[in-house]
Order: C-alpha cells, then sequence, then structure tokens
C-alpha cells in the first residue's frame, strides 16, 4: 500500500512520471496492434532488423550532435522499412537474409560510429542506452511526448481505417490481389507504420528489445483467443497492462524500464500458455 | 451462352524464358473447365494471366467478366491462422468496398448468405485452423463467392484432403456449376476431371497437348494415355 501511495505521489508531483506513463502506454498499444500482423506474416524480425537501422540513425545522430535525434532517426527508418519489403518479394536476396544483413551492419557501423567519434566520454553507457532504454524515457521532455502523442494517433487512425483490409492482406494475399485490391500498397503501410512504431518505442525500451514488444503480446493473445479482432483486442490490453506495471515496477525498484516491461510482458506469455493447455483451446 | 474468357495463340513468361505457349481455348458462362498438366507446365503462370496479374507473352487474352472468386493455394500462414470463419468469409466483399473502411450491411448479409450455401453457417463462429481440410476449403469458396457469384477460378483445392472429403467438394464444386457459376479448376485429378468438368485443357512440356470437351477427351489417344497412367497412379 505503501509503495502505491509513494507512485501517486511521483505522479502528481513530478511531470516526467507522467510523461512516461502516457508514452510508454501509448507505444505498448501501437506495438500490440501491429504485432499481430508481423506475427502472422512471418515478419517477426522486421522489428528487430528496423530496430538495429534505427540504433545505427541514433548514433549517426549523436555523431553530428543533432539535439532532436528523430529528425534523421525516423526518414532512415522508414527508408529501410520500405527496402526490406521490396527484398522480401523476388529478389536475389531472401527477406530473411536482407533483414539480418541490414540488422547487423546497422549494429556493427552504429557501434563503429560511436566509438570512433565519440560525443561523450561515456561510450558504453551512450550505447548501452541506445540499445536497452535504460531510463531515457525517464527524462523525456515535453516536445517528445507531443511527438510522440501524434505519431501514435496516425498509427491508430491508419490502423484502425485499413483493419479489415490489414486482415485480408495478413491472411491471403494472392486472393487480395485477385479480387483487384492492391497488396503491396498495403504491406507498405504495414511497413512504414512499423518503423513509425519502431522509432517511437526506442525511447520506451531500447532497440535490441522493441520486438519482444511487437512479438510477446501477439503470441500471448493467440494462445487464447479464436478471432482476429479477439486476438488484437486482447494484445492491446496485455501490451497496456504490461507496460503500464513495468513501469510502476521499475520506478519504485528502479529496475531498468524496458527488461520490466519485457519481463512482465514473457510472464503473461507463460501464464496465458498455461491456460491454453488447461482450456484445451487455441 | 457467352463467351467469357478467349485466349489466342497465347504465349506465357517471364524475363528468364517462356513457359507455355500456343493456348488456344475459350470459356463460355456455365462450363466447368478443368486445366491439367505437370508441375512446371506453366498452370500457375496461366492461372495469374487469367486472374489479369500476369501480362502474356504473346497473343490475346481476352476477358469478359465482371469479377472472378479466386480460391488459391493453401500456404503456411493460413494453417494455424486465428480467425472465425465469419471474419474470413467477410472479406470475401472487400474487394467491392474500394475505399469503404467497413463492411456495408448488404455486404455482412452478402457473407452469411454464402455461408449458407455452403452449408458452413454453423460454424460462422468456429476458428479456422481448427476445422478439418474439407471444412477450411468450403469457407475459402464462400469467400470467393462473395468476390464473384459468377465464376469461379480454383487452383487445386483438393490438395491433401481425404478421399471422402475430396468427393464431398468435387459433389460441391459440381452443384455450383449445376447452379450457373462457371467453373476453372486447376487440377492433377485426371479421373475426376472427366467425371465431372465438361471441358479440359491439357498443358505440357511449354505447349497446349489438348483442348476439348471432357468426351472428346476420353475418346482421344491423349486422354487415354492419360487416363490410363492415372488411373495406375491412383491404385
Amino acid at each position: 500500500m505503501n509503495e502505491l501511495r509513494t507512485l501517486a505521489d511521483y505522479f502528481i508531483r513530478y511531470p516526467f512520471v507522467r510523461y512516461a506513463f502516457a508514452v510508454g502506454l501509448l507505444i505498448a498499444l501501437c506495438s500490440s496492434l501491429l504485432g499481430v500482423t508481423l506475427v502472422l506474416k512471418r515478419f517477426s524480425f522486421i522489428g528487430d532488423g528496423l530496430s538495429h537501422v534505427a540504433f545505427g540513425a541514433m548514433a549517426v545522430a549523436a555523431v553530428t550532435g543533432l539535439t532532436n535525434k528523430t529528425v534523421i532517426v525516423l526518414p532512415v527508418t522508414l527508408l529501410s522499412a520500405v527496402l526490406l519489403l521490396r527484398t522480401g518479394q523476388n529478389t536475389k536476396i531472401k527477406g530473411d537474409a536482407a533483414i539480418a544483413m541490414i540488422s547487423v551492419g546497422a549494429l556493427a557501423i552504429g557501434y563503429m560510429l560511436m566509438n570512433v567519434f565519440p560525443s561523450s566520454g561515456n561510450v558504453t553507457g551512450d550505447v548501452c542506452s541506445t540499445l536497452f532504454g535504460s531510463t531515457s524515457i525517464l527524462t523525456l521532455k515535453k516536445s517528445d511526448v507531443t511527438l510522440c502523442v501524434i505519431m501514435a494517433v496516425i498509427v491508430i487512425a491508419v490502423f484502425l481505417l485499413f483493419y479489415n483490409k490489414i486482415f485480408a492482406v495478413t491472411f491471403d494475399e494472392s486472393f487480395c490481389r485477385a479480387s483487384g485490391i492492391n497488396a503491396n500498397a498495403y504491406n507498405l503501410v504495414i511497413a512504414l507504420i512499423t518503423a513509425a512504431v519502431i522509432v517511437l518505442a526506442m525511447n520506451l525500451v531500447g532497440s535490441l528489445l522493441i520486438s519482444a514488444l511487437i512479438i510477446f503480446p501477439a503470441l500471448s493473445a493467440m494462445r487464447l483467443f479464436r478471432s482476429f479482432r479477439g486476438v488484437i483486442l486482447c494484445s492491446a490490453v496485455i501490451s497496456v497492462l504490461c507496460a503500464a506495471v513495468g513501469i510502476m515496477l521499475s520506478i519504485l525498484f528502479s529496475t531498468p524500464v524496458g527488461s520490466t516491461i519485457v519481463t512482465a510482458d514473457i510472464a503473461v506469455f507463460l501464464v496465458f500458455c498455461g491456460l491454453s493447455a488447461i482450456l484445451k483451446r487455441g | 451462352m457467352g463467351e467469357e474468357i478467349i485466349c489466342e495463340q497465347v504465349s506465357l513468361g517471364y524475363e528468364t524464358g517462356i513457359v507455355a505457349e500456343g493456348l488456344d481455348f475459350t470459356v463460355s458462362s456455365g462450363d466447368y473447365l478443368c486445366i491439367l498438366g505437370e508441375n512446371g507446365s506453366g498452370k500457375s503462370t496461366l492461372v495469374k494471366a487469367l486472374l489479369g496479374l500476369h501480362r502474356a507473352a504473346g497473343g490475346n487474352i481476352t476477358r469478359n467478366f465482371s469479377g472472378i472468386g479466386y480460391l488459391p493455394q493453401q500456404t503456411v500462414v493460413q494453417r494455424d491462422f486465428p480467425a472465425t470463419v465469419r471474419e474470413i468469409v467477410r472479406s470475401g466483399c472487400l474487394g467491392k468496398c474500394g475505399m469503404h473502411p467497413f463492411y456495408t450491411k448488404q455486404e455482412r448479409s452478402l457473407a452469411e448468405q454464402n455461408m449458407q450455401r455452403l452449408g458452413i453457417a454453423a460454424l460462422a463462429r468456429r476458428c479456422y485452423r481448427n476445422l478439418s481440410g474439407g471444412q477450411q476449403q468450403r469457407v475459402l469458396l464462400a469467400r470467393a463467392l462473395c468476390a464473384a457469384d459468377s465464376m469461379l477460378l480454383l487452383d487445386e483445392p483438393v490438395t491433401g484432403l481425404d478421399p471422402k472429403a475430396q468427393t464431398d467438394l468435387y459433389e460441391l464444386i459440381a452443384r455450383l456449376n449445376r447452379e450457373g457459376i462457371t467453373i476453372i479448376m486447376v487440377s492433377h485429378d485426371v479421373r475426376a476431371a472427366v467425371q465431372y468438368a465438361s471441358h479440359i485443357l491439357q498443358i505440357g512440356a511449354k505447349k497446349q497437348l489438348f483442348f476439348g470437351t471432357a468426351e472428346d477427351y476420353q475418346k482421344s489417344e491423349i486422354g487415354q494415355k492419360f487416363l490410363a497412367a492415372g488411373g495406375a497412379a491412383h491404385e
């Protein structure tokens, strides 16, 4: 009870705690919406690949000394999303290899840049906070929050408007093409909003843990629910709850925010696996 | 009896080369055409061309129909897909939706009608991945009917089904054909083709081997040869 009172106290007293909650919950919601589609389309690793690209871009931004890093990170990540999607179809390098290549390449170049042109004395600390997000969600400024809210609203609006089409393209691309739906355009939309979510989520969990945020709620929901809508709704609820619990625990016990949220997601996944085994549904 | 598809000396191919040429056939409304051919004979490219997704390298394809309901081969993604039967059948209407973000009342009732028609109305709330292979094909057929109710293009629909489910599906397709729907089916199964189809198109080794009615096919030399081989393969 005492912990809760401390938390409420923090929440009222410090704006950065409120910012952290707002941003955290919005990102959790966006990533869970997309997660279902990405997992079903066998694109689980696109999140991983793009997050490493975002890491590389972040390193470039840090080296150039820009204050607003999103200016570089967002366009680069969007571009990579489009390129990765292209390579998915009939090219010499297959989709999974292309993702692996871009992901590892961006990680290596980003780390090298950070070492060759150190922007602060503590390179290891910088790398660590970009990769694992450590505490940057607690150091958000009001402008970060505004940007995050705008992007989250766009992502959610696009998802709702194209919900039926995203479902159809996820379930069966050949049928969509045959009935005159521009499947490529919708794949592009999916890739672009994925990239946007990843750039958003970098602040919260860091680039390494973004995949977890995208994949775990979706996989948990798929254990129990039979309809696409049910899976989407359940995954959104799980993701938002885990993010809330994770942020609270990390503030109370000073644990890293990203890892705490992902740990909560893993716990829910295990519980849902157990439940589905008991209920024999699925 | 209007001619819905006319192929004149069509050749199909990619940058790497021609996969089939000399395709010359017509499909009239109410026909049941079975396209036979071995793997690599260009069947799947022909399917794409008929759907309007692949441009012919030569010759002419005239498509005089408004819409075509497509039943693709099942993909790995679909086998464990969490979606209800109703959600999937409704997605057949999307081609007509245009920029509408949601289904209209009309489209929802069209989906219900087609589920009734194929006898899967009771499964509407069931999860697709828990259905039997035959039931899954019915769901996809209902979806195809939502997309177009005058012509269906079926790509090896009985693959992977047990014999009973195969017969049921063939009977169902034959019933839809009697109800006036033009059927084009890609298949390996020569025996079922001559039993159910009105016309047969056989392609092999990059060229057309036979086109005509199923009766003529059974009398033809090539038909007898393949029927004998197909029969042997089944035993």
